[in-house]
């Protein structure tokens, strides 16, 4: 199809431009776009839950923030952690504490399951802020990032801004790329069926529980892998990682842009930190401005940013 | 007649106070149509959600192929090959009527846990998925949105979703509701051909499909069995006339 064919050259222009930025912007843009494809990744993997099968979790920060401090964690002391152990360490460590929280939660429905996934995420918080793992309420500094050395060679350095850049831009493609197939696998139409009509999948022989805890453990494994790459950007984690308020943020960027599309996600993680910054620069009640902003798109824009290009595509799925 | 697929003693269910079905006991063998009839508010529709397990009995026994089902929850009563259909339309609107179908069909599988195959690439499942959009009679609609469907034709959906799980038994809950008479008179054929190779309990409130298509038919009246019996029987039954049939013509 045309509009098919017009998706996919935006989508390869769009990629090459990214991989062209650190060739002409400075550190801030550079960083500032890191910044975004992390929270990018962070959305889409909560998409999978809220647009894809209808789960509405309000604690999808704890999952972002155990990858976080597992960067931490992972590291001894004043020395790096290395990048191929703590990277699966920190995925794998959000997809059990998903699976041990999913367990639970996905058997409640609607406003419970918003209740159950605060609930536990906020325990979470609280086990962080009120211990003295890596240094409680204020968090503790990542001293050195995690070495890439593999073998006696050294393919990228974390410390590098650049690298760093190109690091997380794979692993934002990768995670596109995967979430795509995940969604047009078997799987993945189990998962739509049971957003659009839970009941009948049930009648028509499918343990409905099984298929939402799967989906809510690689959300959680999806989130941990962007907070492994917030905290080695951010250079330090604290329990705000892990915080509600965090949870609301990535919860509000998937309906700025437009839930049940991944690129409605990553439209979304765009627009809310480029509007955080602008409405920053403008005032410091810029929280107002924001919240007025969630308004009116939840008011006039039902399909989110991204909807607006709908149109020009036909197709809703991409 | 053969041995029993479907076989429900003294199966109750009570809503608080309210006894909705009460100690009904009734068989249906392989190519047999067992028709249950009764006013509204009769217990019917609560009987076939007690044999699908969309409800909890209160008591009784189920039993499918002479296993015990009873209280099973419904994805596991479905995958022993049970298909039911809906007296309220109950399928995935924003869906093309393939999909309907398709996902239908993907149930059969042993695992959906499959991450990376694509849903469209099972040729067996595609091709239940097109039998049963061709035998509900909905051939050429496969691309449209189910929302987008006339009313009679989602119920046609709906009967095309129960038939691509490949049931042994089916469990209809007024399948002609709502259609035109053109698309039921299909359907009535459609259910004559299924009954040779199926059993089949079916809710309908259409007494001259009942009567075209049934060889039992058993009576409800208050969540109890009022008569039960081959059709002449019940046909020519003063209890069932008074009760219902020769009473208000409360049926559509």
């Amino acid at each position: 199809m045309r509009s098919d064919r017009t998706a996919t050259v935006l989508g390869i222009v769009l990629l090459l431009v990214l991989v062209a930025l650190p060739f002409f912007a400075g550190k801030y843009y550079v960083q500032l776009a890191t910044k975004i494809m992390i929270m990018a990744v962070f959305a889409m993997s909560l998409d999978l839950l809220v647009g894809y099968a209808g789960l509405v979790s309000l604690g999808h920060a704890a999952f972002y923030g155990l990858g976080a401090y597992l960067v931490a964690l992972a590291a001894p002391q004043y020395q790096a952690a290395n990048f191929w152990t703590s990277l699966p360490l920190a995925v794998g460590g959000a997809a059990l504490l998903a699976a041990a929280i999913g367990f639970f939660a996905v058997r409640t429905q609607g406003i419970y399951f918003i209740m159950v996934t605060l609930a536990f995420a906020q325990m979470v918080y609280f086990v962080f802020h009120d211990t003295k793992i890596a240094g409680g309420s204020d968090g503790i500094f990542i001293d050195v990032r995690p070495d890439a050395k593999i073998a006696g060679w050294t393919p990228f350095d974390l410390a590098d801004f650049v690298q760093l850049y190109f690091v997380v831009l794979v692993a934002f493609v990768a995670v596109y790329v995967l979430l795509r197939v995940v969604l047009r696998s078997l799987f993945g139409r189990v998962v739509q069926g049971i957003r659009v009509n839970e009941h009948r999948m049930k009648s028509l022989g499918y343990s409905t529980f099984r298929y939402k805890l799967a989906a809510f453990i690689l959300a959680g494994a999806l989130a941990g892998l962007a907070g492994y790459f917030g905290a080695v950007q951010y250079g330090a984690v604290n329990p705000e990682m892990l915080g509600w308020h965090l949870s609301g943020s990535v919860l509000m960027m998937v309906i700025l842009g437009g839930m049940g599309t991944l690129t409605g996600a990553v439209v979304g993680a765009t627009a809310f930190l480029l509007l955080e910054l602008l409405f920053q620069s403008l005032t410091e009640h810029w929280q107002l401005l924001m919240g007025g902003t969630i308004v009116l798109v939840a008011l006039f824009l039902p399909h989110g940013i991204a909807g607006l290009a709908r149109p020009l595509f036909g197709r809703k799925d991409g | 007649m053969a041995a029993s697929v479907l076989s429900v003693e003294r199966l109750s269910r009570n809503f608080g106070g309210l006894a909705a079905v009460s100690g009904v006991s009734l068989e249906c063998g392989m190519g047999e149509v067992h028709a249950v009839i009764g006013p509204n508010g009769a217990g019917k529709s609560t009987l076939i959600n007690l044999l699908s397990g969309d409800l909890p009995p209160s008591s009784g026994r189920v039993r499918l192929d002479g296993r015990d089902i009873t209280g099973l929850s419904s994805d596991r009563v479905s995958r022993l090959g049970v298909g039911r259909s809906y007296q309220k339309t109950n399928v995935f609107l924003p869906f093309t009527v393939f999909e309907n179908a398709r996902l239908a069909a993907q149930s059969r599988l042993p695992s959906s846990l499959r991450f990376f195959r694509p849903a469209a690439s099972l040729r067996h499942v595609n091709d239940a998925a097109e039998r049963a959009i061709g035998e509900a009679g909905l051939a050429g609609r496969e691309g449209v949105a189910v929302a987008a469907l006339s009313h009679g034709e989602q119920r046609q959906v709906e009967i095309a979703m129960t038939l691509a799980t490949s049931p042994k038994l089916l469990l209809l809950d007024e399948p002609l509701a709502g259609m035109g008479g053109e698309e039921a008179a299909r359907i009535v054929e459609l259910l004559k051909r299924l009954a040779a190779d199926h059993a089949m309990l079916l809710v309908e409130h259409d007494m001259d499909a009942v009567f075209a298509l049934a060889n039992k038919l058993t009576v409800m009246v208050n969540g109890v069995v009022l008569e039960s019996g081959p059709p002449e029987q019940i046909r020519g039954s003063r209890a069932v006339q008074e009760a219902y049939l020769g009473g208000d013509e409360e049926h559509d």
